[in-house]
């Protein structure tokens, strides 16, 4: 593979020799030294024509834990506020001879388009409502992590599921690796359909019997355009402990942050032991750095 | 590949380990603070036998430690196929301790390089030890091993293949011509 726009074309063995990979990036972080010199001489840019915070920093820093130069764009102190076009800005940066870049836009597609404009690897960072790769990879390292498996597993993955990109990435990469992805929300805020999930109105039906949990942070602009109204979501799709007793006990709860506290999910279940909130961050360096090494380095093999 | 030569047939390999063992516990003068890594794939059951002899001889359990280099490697940039990394997987502190990295080939020595630089990241040894059970020569860097299985004169277009046990089935070490060079 070339670039990471999302998981088509991929393989279930590809996806499982990049987790492997993981893994290892995961014992590096935990080393008196978190740096390995695989990736010296290579540069990393961070293009984000949408704002991030978390998703950006996890790239620099796995970036820098395995020793690559890493440049940063935003786009709220670049040229874009000068009327620079996206193809533009990554020409410039093209020339400035980068080997990777980690691109978030708030148009679907943008990733996709950077592959005809520049030479390097080109890793989506989540663009509109299509595609966040990384963060589905993440959810999948953390929940082998806490389940052994995936083959099988009811993943239930609650709240704004049309205009989720975490969702798509997920129901995409989970079904691949064997789950069987329920996505749960309100009939205004659920697709028609979504290619690897099975989609319903009814919050119970999905978390009956799951092995996991995944929770998904409302937006405050749905409840503006009136797709959604706060009182109404809290009292029938708020996660609370016990609606979570539906689920498998001890089924572990992940979110993709930032979270809404007491809006998507009951506050005191974002710090209960089944939360795996952190471990998710912490291992989204690791994947980055799967991510990083598998693109960057030589070709696919044996 | 072309098979010219047989190198070391099984008993031969547990000679040359054997003495190897005894040979670290002189060096150190003992097992006090003495820990053994296996470099990835083959070095690690060998250090796995040198810790058994050890223990064996001394009754005393060396621990054993398993290093991948490949994050490591000097040529990451240039190789064609994407090498596989693997665990590293060291249990126990390195600061202090006489660390012997065990391979199964000593060749250019980038390898043990790699692995140097890599024990540095994860604590500060006392001293390292390099023990290998074959050195064929054409160093490109200025290492040599402290322990020797059996030196082996070699062309560049020869290979040597150790072949262990636990990972292939047998215990031997052969030599093999490159065709076509």
């Amino acid at each position: 593979m070339r670039h990471l726009l999302d998981f088509q074309g991929w393989t279930r063995a590809q996806v499982e020799s990049l987790l492997d990979t993981a893994k290892v990036m995961r014992e590096v972080l935990e080393r008196p030294v978190k740096k390995v010199p695989a990736l010296q001489g290579f540069t990393v840019a961070t293009v984000f024509f949408e704002p991030s915070t978390r998703t950006r920093i996890s790239f620099e820093l796995a970036a820098r834990r395995m020793s690559a130069d890493v440049v940063s764009f935003t786009a709220a102190t670049s040229s874009l506020q000068k009327g620079e076009s996206y193809k533009d800005t990554l020409l410039t940066l093209e020339a400035m001879g980068i080997d990777a870049y980690v691109i978030r836009a708030d148009a679907a597609g943008v990733p996709h388009q950077a592959t005809r404009w520049v030479k390097g690897a080109v890793i989506n960072g989540g663009d509109g409502r299509r595609a966040h790769p990384t963060q589905a990879l993440l959810d999948a390292y953390t929940l082998l992590e806490a389940l052994g498996t995936l083959e099988g597993k009811k993943v239930a993955i609650v709240g704004d599921i049309l205009h989720s990109r975490v969702a798509r990435s997920n129901a995409e990469l989970l079904s691949l690796l064997g789950a069987e992805v329920w996505c749960a929300g309100p009939p205004s805020l659920l697709p028609e359909a979504l290619p690897g999930a099975r989609l319903t109105p009814s919050l119970e039906e999905a978390l009956r019997e799951a092995d996991a949990v995944m929770v998904l942070r409302l937006q405050k602009e749905r409840m503006e355009t009136g797709l959604v109204h706060l009182d109404d979501y809290i009292a029938r799709y708020q996660v609370t402990e016990r609606r979570l007793g539906l689920a498998k006990p001890q089924a572990p709860l992940l979110h993709p942050g930032p979270m809404n506290r007491d809006v998507e999910l009951e506050g005191a279940l974002a710090d209960s032991e089944r939360s795996l909130v952190n471990r998710q961050v912490q291992n989204g360096v690791a994947v980055r750095m799967a991510v990083l090494y598998h693109l960057l380095v030589g070709r696919e093999g044996a | 590949m072309r098979f010219k030569a047989e190198l070391m047939n099984a008993e031969e390999m547990r000679r040359a380990l054997y003495r190897i063992a005894h040979e670290i516990v002189e060096a150190n003068k003992g097992v006090e603070g003495l820990v053994l890594i296996g470099i990835h794939t083959r070095g690690i059951p060998l250090a796995e036998r040198i810790a058994r002899y050890i223990l064996g001889f001394e009754g005393k359990e060396v621990p054993v430690g398993t290093l991948d280099i490949t994050l490591y490697r000097d040529d990451l940039t240039e190789i064609g196929v994407r090498p596989k990394v693997r665990e590293t997987r060291i249990p126990f502190d390195l600061t202090g301790k006489a660390v012997v990295l065990v391979d199964d080939v000593l060749y250019t020595g980038r390898t043990a390089r790699a692995a140097l630089d890599a024990l540095m990241d994860l604590g500060r040894p006392k001293r390292i030890y390099l023990a290998v059970l074959v050195d064929r020569g054409h160093r490109e860097l200025p290492i040599r091993a402290d322990f020797v299985g059996k030196n082996v004169p070699t062309a560049k277009s020869e290979v040597v293949k150790v072949k262990v046990q636990e990972v292939d089935g047998e215990d031997r070490v052969e030599l093999w011509e490159r065709e076509g060079l």
